[in-house]
């Protein structure tokens, strides 16, 4: 299972089949920026905060 | 032909996996390319070892942290592993200041700037210049802290909240004269010597970034949009570029700013071209033109 908990607010969410690793999700709970760690087994920590230098 | 792809290996430097990665590491499988993800956050560069590094034919830089891209960028042309694009390209790109002396020495029409040190000077600066005009850090993306500054008041506490809590950069003051334009500015996709889109991005903010929630439209690409697009993209490099033009009410299009590592998820589904293809395909010719020894493309170290 996909099941992954939010380091944050303790909610439960399952990753949707199609996410990589790197990818950031939102909990559907307290709406935090998620990175997808690793998919076996399914592993989320918080995002890094947006930092001056980043961009396009 | 003379190089398939299937001999190639790619590299592509990111940091976050953005829908344009996804798109770009689609559009190499599809190609059938060997490639490789490399997490800049992982890495690091034995400046003695440059073997490892040079098992990439291409490096594609995606990285979100300007610094990081950058400085990798360096590394990697030193190691004479071609990079989209090269760090020269992206040392102008990323600064606002050195994008816009660059098209200041080529005379390619941009917004009024006016460039200082201090407060003091920027303060007395602004009062000569008149007001509104928009104070803008220069590294940074996204919209993210431009100031709109109406009166000396707001003068005043921009600068000093800038020159006592802002990083070293934040010291040098780069002022823009504030342009009403149509509730939209222009972003063009460059690449080589190609015009290959351009959108309208329309926002009823001042600040029309679609980071920033604006939408976009499809632009024609008129003789003049594509003629500034190219030339401007030549001034700083050339390569993989988008170009971001606004409308002046008198002086007409200008050269806004020009994006090394651009994100593309609003041009590409309203284009209808897929760009992350056209990229991949220009990362390939760039790795094929290295192999043989011929010139390098443009934007290519």
């Amino acid at each position: 299972m996909n099941t992954v908990t939010c380091p944050e607010c303790a909610a439960e969410m399952t990753l949707d089949a199609k996410v990589e690793v790197g990818e950031i999700i939102v909990c559907p709970d307290c709406g935090v920026d998620l990175e997808v760690i690793s998919l076996n087994p399914a592993a989320v920590d918080l995002a890094p905060m947006e930092q001056e230098d980043w961009g396009e | 032909m003379a190089d398939m792809p299937g001999s190639l290996k790619i590299g592509v430097l990111f940091s976050r996996l953005r829908v344009e990665e996804k798109w770009i590491f689609a559009a190499l499988e599809k190609r059938g390319v060997s490639y490789e993800r490399i997490d800049d956050r992982n890495i690091s560069f034995d400046l003695e070892n440059p073997n490892g590094w040079r098992r990439f034919s291409a490096v594609l830089e995606r990285s979100i942290s300007y610094n990081s891209g950058l400085n990798a960028l360096r590394i990697l042309n030193a190691f004479g592993v071609p990079t989209i694009n090269s760090a020269a390209v992206a040392e102008v790109c990323g600064d606002k200041l050195a994008t816009s002396v660059r098209l200041t020495a080529l005379g390619i029409p941009q917004p009024h700037n006016i460039i200082a040190f201090s407060p003091e000077s920027a303060l007395e600066a602004i009062e000569q210049f008149g007001y509104p005009v928009v104070l803008k850090p220069v590294v940074g993306s996204w919209g993210r802290l431009l100031a709109k500054i109406n009166d000396r008041d707001a003068a005043e506490a921009i600068l000093e909240h800038k020159s006592t809590l802002g990083s070293v950069q934040h010291s040098v003051f780069y002022i823009q004269e504030f342009i009403e334009k149509p509730g939209r500015d222009i972003r063009a996709i460059v690449m080589g010597d190609r015009v290959l889109t351009a959108i309208y991005r329309k926002s009823e903010h001042w600040i029309t970034n679609t980071a920033r929630g604006g939408e976009g439209e499809i632009c024609p690409i008129t003789p003049e949009v594509e003629e500034l697009c190219l030339r401007s993209a030549a001034a700083v490099g050339g390569g993989v570029l988008a170009v971001d033009l606004v409308e002046h009410p008198e002086r007409g299009l200008l050269v806004n700013e020009i994006n090394h590592t651009m994100e593309f998820h609003t041009a590409q589904p309203i284009s209808g071209i897929n760009i992350a293809e056209e990229l991949v395909d220009y990362t390939i010719k760039a790795a094929q033109a290295h192999m043989l020894g011929l010139p390098s493309l443009e934007g290519v170290a």
